[in-house]
């Protein structure tokens, strides 16, 4: 049976679960209970049906086909995190509960676009790993990929300013002032005891609030140069996620 | 005629006005030294020209005060010429204003400056073709070689005579929501300015996107334009971002059509040593050194030492006070009035001693060395160093510029300190400044009048470190705001030039002169006065028990009462004091911390009134006051009890 192009907001929370419990916890299979509540059952035995979940002595597991559904799945919820608290600013519960929402409606090429534009992120604000789509594999052969905020860069590293995000818009309008513009290259100087970075022929000093402000997609060679050491501290956006997050906690 | 030069901080525009003018700007190698609209007159065939050097813009939609008088100044002064002066390294960046000022209206002529430094580094532009995309006259100039000048006069002088007929450049149009607004501000925008209602429409969106929130006066207008602000906000997130970004990907295309880099190089030498700068590691050894020499070496040996010695003691003591004391003398036989100008407190032997024999070569020596380290690019390396500690007296590294300076002349740091970006750095910087930072003819003073027990030196070095970071501290803590942020530029290093280093510090002195000559004058008559009317010999006593009190003679209260007038009097009271024994080591430490802290000098409490506010300057007196003599007291009870310094 064809599968869909749209499954539905239930079927899809479904798929999430069992990708998280099994892919990612390791647990080799679920029982329904854990997978939702009421009406769960005949929500399984639809996805059975399509082929997409496997079910053995009343335990299920993804199929073959299920685990590319969940995944895309999964990425869309990690890709709405993250456009809603990067670049949206929404905090804490509001920005997962708008996720939820939006996710669904992230179909026909919506994800890859938002993707793009948010440079391919590799996880989500809470640190878990977004499921790679096609266009992160292209643009992995392309030069974008990594778009990292500035404070998180080691010295001796260049990009381009992907984009410029503050909670104070007074303080974007200055950087944008002084041409710390998006599309400008970009090198980081040094990280202590203030960050100074390199735009064009002129360098500037900035604390590291505002370094967390200006997001930087790094260039393709480097990464390969740098390939998991290129981020300082080996705070590869990872645990607890961005400083984003860090920075809502204070 | 008007001619305005305008451009980002640290372009040069200072130069290019001095040689446009002839008058001296002051010109320096950090961001934001000209805080006040410096004018000056240039001849172009027979014409007089108003020239006027502006603060430093990045934009025209403005964030700092500094901004604004230049914003200001533009739309109200309606400049017959607008000469934008750029970094032609940086003209990528500064292109974006140079396309704000043409959608002005206003006649604006592009000079790419510093192409001295462009061409050295492999850098190659084409003018013409420049010239040609943006439909106005580019110049290439080097301000510091004079190069282009003549050519400047000449594009200067064509465009007073009304625009030249060039093909129209169509202006840039943005995207859609942003016309939209454009077109449905205009209207209610407010005849009578000298710019273009699309450049002042433009700026509004720009500006009221950073103020977001402020809420209009009610009127019909006013609820209009939160309408359209609405309606914008709707379609599009941040419409402040999308023009700049807009503006920017034009400055890109024009940058790309004119410049050619293939041949660039970067200067491995000054990229080596101003990495060496801002390494904590090196950057603060080096700091130290510079201190040293600087500082000690320059200003307190060779200046407050050896020239004070040789101009106050030598000069002054041996020739010119006897022989004006005996010329005076003779003219005027009655002592009251010759005491006015030969007395202990003459306009010759304590007025113009002081000033020309004691502060002059210390102020001179301290702006010299000031400058150098100014036009090296030193300062905005030491700002990124010092940035955490400065976080934590509530003030960012860009304030240790004002602070620096304040160590020649806390007036004129009071003056800089406008450049701060909020209202309350501006106040903590203000506080300190009068508080603990002490004057280069102050600081001359004490480091002579300690040297002999470096111990006291000690003490009282500590001291005013002490009460600079706690008082600091305290006052982020209490003072309300918003956090202060940190962003400088930091210009390239630079050999100082040794004319411009000498004509910057030709020019401070002269400030400073003029500033502290009729002071010293009409502090003499006051004191001459005063002792006239026993009104100074009663203060002098009424200042008695307070001297006792922090453990001093009762004779120090004139040299505070001295203080009050210019702080470097004071001091230099103390010198006169201790040269008489009548001091102890621990009372000279005492009076020396005392007196650091006490209240400033007569000018720099003008310029706090000035430039704070009364409220502000009153409330800083209020606390500086007390709190100098409660420190004095604190420190001669824990010195006593310890048995130090007896």
């Amino acid at each position: 049976m064809n599968v869909p192009e749209i499954l539905g907001e239930k079927l899809e929370e479904i798929l999430e679960r069992l990708w998280t419990r099994t892919v990612e916890k390791g647990q080799e299979s679920c029982a329904a209970s854990e997978l939702g509540e009421t009406g769960v059952e005949e929500s399984l035995v639809e996805l059975a049906v399509l082929g997409l979940v496997a079910e053995e002595n009343g335990r299920y597991s993804l199929a073959e086909r299920g685990r590319q559904e969940a995944a895309n799945t999964v990425r869309r919820h990690r890709l709405a995190e993250r456009l809603f608290i990067d670049v949206l600013d929404v905090k804490g519960e509001l920005s997962e509960e708008s996720a939820c929402r939006l996710e669904h409606m992230l179909h026909r090429g919506i994800d890859e676009k938002i993707c793009t534009l948010l440079g391919h992120p590799q996880v989500c604000p809470h640190g878990k790993p977004i499921p790679p789509g096609p266009c992160c594999a292209e643009a992995r052969r392309a030069v974008e990929r990594i778009v990292a905020p500035l404070d998180l860069l080691a010295p001796g590293r260049s990009g381009t300013i992907a984009y410029v995000h503050s909670t104070d818009p007074r303080r974007v309008a200055k950087l944008l002032a002084m041409g710390v513009l998006p599309g400008s290259r970009i090198t980081l100087i040094g990280r202590s005891p203030s960050f100074s970075f390199q735009v064009g022929y002129s360098q500037f000093a900035v604390d590291a609030e505002i370094a967390r402000d200006i997001h930087v997609r790094l260039d393709e060679q480097e990464q390969a140069a740098h390939a998991g050491g290129g981020l300082r501290n080996g705070r590869r956006l990872r645990h607890g996620g961005g400083p984003r997050e860090g920075r809502a906690r204070r | 005629m008007k001619v305005a030069l305008v451009g980002s901080p640290n372009v040069g525009k200072s130069v290019i006005f001095n040689r446009l003018t002839g008058a001296y700007a002051t010109v320096s190698n950090y961001p934001g030294t000209t805080v006040e609209v410096a004018r000056g007159y240039a001849r172009l065939e027979g014409r007089v020209l108003e020239v006027i050097d502006t603060p430093g813009i990045y934009s025209l939609a403005t964030i700092t005060e500094e901004e604004r008088v230049t914003r200001d100044l533009l739309f109200s002064a309606r400049p017959d010429v607008v000469v934008h002066v750029v970094d032609t390294r940086n003209l990528e960046r500064m292109l974006g204003l140079t396309l704000q000022l043409i959608e002005s209206d206003l006649p604006v002529v592009l000079d790419l400056n510093i192409v001295d430094e462009a061409e050295k580094a492999g850098l190659l532009v084409d003018g013409e073709s420049l010239e040609r995309a943006l439909g106005i006259p580019v110049i290439k100039t080097s301000g510091a070689l004079g190069r282009g000048i003549a050519e400047l006069r000449a594009a200067i002088n064509r465009a007073t005579k009304g625009p030249a007929a060039r093909p129209a450049i169509p202006s840039l149009l943005y995207e859609q929501p942003i016309e939209a607004a454009l077109a449905a501000l205009e209207p209610l925008l407010p005849d009578g300015s000298g710019v273009s209602k699309r450049c002042q429409g433009l700026v509004f969106l720009q500006e009221e996107q950073a103020a977001a929130g402020s809420e209009g006066a009610g009127d019909e207008v006013s609820i209009r334009i939160q309408e359209i602000l609405r309606d914008l906000s709707s379609s599009c997130s941040s419409p402040s971002a999308l023009i700049a970004r807009q503006r920017q990907a034009r400055a890109r295309e024009l940058t790309a059509l004119c410049f050619d880099d293939s041949a660039v190089q970067q200067p491995r030498f000054r990229e080596a040593l101003s990495r060496f700068m801002i390494r904590p590691a090196t950057g603060i050894p080096l700091l130290l050194i510079v201190l040293y020499v600087g500082l000690y070496l320059f200003v307190g040996r060779f200046g407050a030492g050896f020239l004070v010695d040789l101009l106050e003691g030598t000069v002054f003591g041996r020739w010119v006070n006897p022989f004006l004391t005996a010329l005076v003398r003779r003219l005027l036989p009655w002592p009251v009035a010759s005491d006015l100008f030969v007395g202990d407190y003459g306009i010759f032997t304590l007025g113009l001693r002081y000033a020309v024999g004691i502060i002059l070569p210390i102020v001179a020596t301290f702006f010299l060395a000031f400058s150098l380290l100014e036009d090296s690019g030193f300062l905005p390396r030491l700002a990124l160093l010092v940035d955490g500690l400065f976080k934590r007296i509530g003030l960012n590294g860009r304030a240790v510029i004002p602070m620096v300076l304040g160590f020649g002349c806390d007036t004129m740091a009071t003056v800089v300190a406008r450049t701060l970006e909020t209202r309350r750095e501006r106040l903590i910087a203000t506080l300190l400044l009068a508080l603990a930072i002490p004057c280069s003819a102050q600081l001359g003073l004490i480091l002579s009048l300690l040297s002999a027990f470096p111990l006291a030196l000690a003490v009282w070095a500590l001291c005013i470190a002490a009460v600079f970071l706690a008082v600091g501290a305290l006052s982020a803590r209490l003072l309300p705001g918003e956090k202060p942020s940190f962003f400088i530029e930091l210009p390239p290093l630079r050999l100082p030039r040794p004319s411009n280093v000498l004509a910057k510090t030709a020019a401070r002195m002269r400030w400073y002169l003029l500033e502290i000559i009729p002071v010293f004058l009409i502090v003499s008559v006051a004191i001459w006065l005063g002792r006239l009317t026993g009104l100074f010999q009663l203060l002098v006593s009424a200042m008695g028990p307070l001297m006792r009190w922090i453990g001093l003679p009762a004779e120090a209260g004139s040299a505070f009462l001295l203080g009050f007038f210019r702080r470097d009097y004071g001091a230099a009271g103390l010198f006169d004091l201790a040269r008489a024994g009548l001091m102890s080591p621990r009372q000279l430490a005492v009076a020396a911390v005392t007196l650091t802290l006490f209240i400033p000098c007569v000018a720099q409490l003008a310029v706090m009134v000035r430039e704070r506010g009364w409220k502000a300057a009153l409330g800083i007196v209020g606390f500086v006051f007390p709190f100098a003599f409660l420190v004095g007291f604190a420190l001669n009870a824990i010195l006593a009890l310890a048995g130090a310094l007896a």
